[in-house]
């Protein structure tokens, strides 16, 4: 059901990076998000777990306001990143996506070289001082990405042309690149193969040393193996929040022991 | 008999077949029509296709194949004493065609019974000063060899019409018969039915198909009849376009290049005027304007699209050359001398231009997947920056193909050209100046009357063809652009 070496594992900063504070969201006239309280720290994995529909990935986008570009859409409460207000008025929408990265369900290379989509986020916001430096922040991202070595020698051809699971770690590389301190992630698996899965699954562990990652997953036995710390949805409000271990071993409400048992979800 | 009276018969007995054959294949089932392999409708059916489809057919081929056949037992009929000798086979076969056309007139009109009209001899009675009188045009005396073959004609023509009425009516008993027998319980007329509705599409989308060959050969056989009077030198090089007409004697200079300059001109200029403004509003309708308003907008946008190129030219003529005119012209900057010129042309053509554009690639930007936005959004762009780097790149090749879209339908254009640019054939780079297009020297070239073995009226075909193959050029190129790089994103 899940694998139980994980739950031991040392939580060693405890520095809040993100608090939301009793946010709302609709769509419309539908309330998709109730009452969420939830404190992500620093360099730590947070895994959203939840049958589907139930709030985790509208949640993920209010946290770099995303949600923004859907009309209908409208968010209460307070989401603080650093002690900051993000809904705040002058806070600009799109400095903080800058500062918290994003990688989605599906991998959505841009048509362009390989190069130029892991370029793309330095360049729109003029990271790189000259043409070299470009190139070692493309290295250092596609790196990190662990996809350098598969792709080193064809950064010109087209990002579109690779495989899905490459495909998926050239977009977290993307993502990477814009030196983001907060990484969300919008079931990245989905779309890919168990190898592939494995990759990224790595590749998150590793990625959670410079990072604070937050992924949305509706595989218990995932959200298990890679994060620390775990927060269960159900019908837009957060059940239960706490440390990954506590959460599959001991559940403290009884929807989260039906879900994680397999008998809701 | 009249054809229109035959298909009537034709169609009649195929409504019977119809209720003959559904009745039957019922009566089969012994009233229950869950026994029958299709619905009734289908036996139905099935009787009133094999009923007159095939009649149908031989009635067209028939139409095809009797004046080719008749026409050439008549000509061979004429004696070569006939023919006189500044004259031709053919000439006088047209005369014999007059004269038999007179002569079914005539009785039409009541001047001459039917009797008279078979038999009547031209040495004895004065036939031709007859037919004067029936209100017939009668150009020379009508000899007796002609008068036989005119007279030759129509009877071969009428008996070939009651043969094929015959003919087509025993095919539809026929049909009828075969119809009726294949109604049956186990007959499985469903599949026959859609075997017809397949043939029946095939031949929509093969009419569509040869008429335009047609349209071709007709094109490629004038042209290469213009060519035979005419340089092909000199009017593929020739920079100049005088053309006289036969009336007024001496010789034309039909240099193509002129007009393909003007041609060429006006489209840079109208597409630099719905290229922008287009794509622009392509761009606000489809990423920045709400749901409301474009579903406002989109539809005020395309009635340009629906306005008479003719008005356009009003427009041209009437508004936007006084305008230029105003500005640029004597009391202005003096550059511009009339109203009408490449800019004005170029301009009202550009606006007529702006829906094809805008419209086309306001779907081939939605087309774009959201899953590209967002994924710059989440990066941190604005949405101009993802627009430019992102979604147009993306939707560039099928932007391309719009605009070479556009840009044909410009090639193309006429009426505007014809009101709004003058009629004056020039190689001049000033865009104030009267120029002219391809599709404008066509209409003047076959305007009034046009003597058919004349370069000056062939011009108009061989102008045609290069039009033709300049467009369809630009076509292919744009569908290829379209393919190459639809799969680019996914």
């Amino acid at each position: 059901m899940y694998d139980a070496p994980q739950t031991q594992r040392e939580v060693d900063l405890t520095q809040t990076k993100i608090a939301a504070r009793n946010v709302q969201v609709y769509y419309g006239d539908t309330h998709a998000i109730k009452d969420v309280d939830v404190n992500i720290e620093d360099k730590t994995v947070t895994a959203f777990i939840g049958p589907s529909g139930c709030g985790k990935s509208t949640f993920l986008r209010c946290l770099n306001r995303m949600n923004d570009t859907i009309d209908v859409c409208r968010v209460e409460g307070d989401i603080l990143i650093d002690g900051e207000d993000i809904y705040d008025k002058r806070v600009d929408p799109v400095q903080l996506r800058a500062k918290v990265g994003m990688v989605f369900q599906k991998p959505n290379p841009f048509p362009k070289s390989i190069y130029d989509n892991v370029a793309y986020g330095p360049r729109i916001h003029g990271l790189a001082k000259n043409k070299a430096d470009l190139d070692d922040i493309v290295e250092r991202a596609l790196r990190r990405g662990a996809i350098w070595d598969e792709v080193k020698d064809r950064l010109q051809s087209p990002g579109t042309g690779l495989s899905g699971g490459q495909q998926q770690r050239l977009c977290i590389a993307r993502a990477v690149a814009t030196e983001p301190e907060v990484l969300l992630m919008d079931e990245p698996w989905s779309a890919l193969d168990p190898i592939a899965t494995a990759q990224v699954e790595e590749l998150i562990d590793e990625l959670r040393q410079n990072y604070s990652v937050v992924i949305v997953t509706h595989s218990m036995q995932q959200a298990a193996r890679v994060s620390q710390k775990t927060a269960f949805f159900h019908l837009g409000n957060l059940v239960e929040f706490g440390e990954t271990g506590q959460i599959f071993t001991n559940p403290e409400d009884p929807r989260t022991e039906s879900y994680i048992t397999g008998r809701i979800g | 008999m009249p054809l229109f009276w035959l298909l009537v018969i034709l169609l009649a007995m195929a409504a019977g077949g119809y209720v003959l054959g559904r009745a039957r294949a019922i009566r089969s089932a012994g009233g229950d029509s869950r026994k029958l392999h299709s619905l009734p409708v289908y036996y139905g059916s099935n009787v009133a296709l094999k009923v007159f489809v095939p009649a149908f057919l031989v009635i067209l081929l028939w139409l095809l194949i009797q004046p080719v056949y008749v026409a050439s037992v008549v000509s061979g009929m004429l004696p070569d004493g006939a023919i006189p000798d500044n004259s031709s086979r053919g000439l006088v076969m047209a005369e014999v065609r007059r004269a038999a056309d007179g002569l079914d007139n005539a009785v039409a009109a009541g001047l001459m019974t039917e009797n008279q009209a078979r038999n009547a001899r031209a040495d004895f009675q004065d036939v031709t000063q007859r037919l004067r009188d029936a209100g017939q045009i009668v150009t020379s005396d009508v000899t007796q060899p002609v008068l036989r073959s005119a007279q030759r004609l129509r009877v071969m023509e009428s008996t070939g019409s009651m043969i094929m009425a015959g003919v087509a009516i025993l095919l539809a008993l026929g049909g009828l018969a075969w119809g009726l027998r294949d109604s049956q319980l186990d007959f499985r007329a469903r599949n026959v039915v859609e075997r017809g509705v397949m043939v029946l599409l095939i031949a929509a989308a093969s009419i569509a198909i040869f008429t335009t060959i047609g349209i071709v050969f007709s094109l490629v056989f004038n042209t290469y009849e213009f060519f035979t009077l005419y340089r092909w030198q000199d009017f593929f090089f020739g920079t100049n376009w005088a053309p006289s007409f036969s009336g007024r004697g001496g010789s034309s200079d039909l240099g193509v290049v002129p007009l393909l300059w003007g041609t060429f001109y006006i489209s840079i200029v109208a597409l630099s005027v719905a290229v922008p403004v287009g794509l622009f509003s392509a761009i606000y309708l489809s990423e920045y304007a709400t749901s409301r308003l474009r579903s406002v907008a989109k539809p005020l946008l395309e009635i340009l699209a629906g306005i008479p190129t003719i008005v356009y030219g009003l427009f041209a003529l009437l508004t936007v050359g006084p305008l230029l005119m105003r500005v640029f012209g004597d009391e202005g900057l003096g550059w511009m001398q009339a109203g009408t010129a490449v800019m004005t042309a170029g301009l009202v053509m550009g606006i007529m231009l702006i829906p094809f554009v805008s419209s086309l690639s306001d779907d081939i930007i939605n087309a774009v997947p959201q899953a590209m936005r967002d994924g710059s959004y989440g990066l941190g762009a604005t949405k101009s920056e993802t627009i430019r780097q992102v979604v147009l790149p993306a939707a560039l090749p099928g932007i391309v193909g719009a605009i070479l879209l556009a840009a044909s339908r410009a090639i193309g254009e006429t009426m505007i050209v014809v009101l709004g640019a003058g009629a004056a054939a020039r190689l001049d780079l000033n865009p104030f100046e009267a120029m002219t297009t391809v599709t404008a020297k066509i209409v003047s070239q076959l305007t009034g009357d046009a003597d058919f073995a004349s370069p000056e009226a062939l011009v108009a075909f061989a102008l045609g063809m290069t039009l033709f193959v300049l467009t369809l050029g630009l076509n292919v190129f744009a569908l290829y652009i379209v393919r190459k790089y639809r799969e680019q994103y996914d």
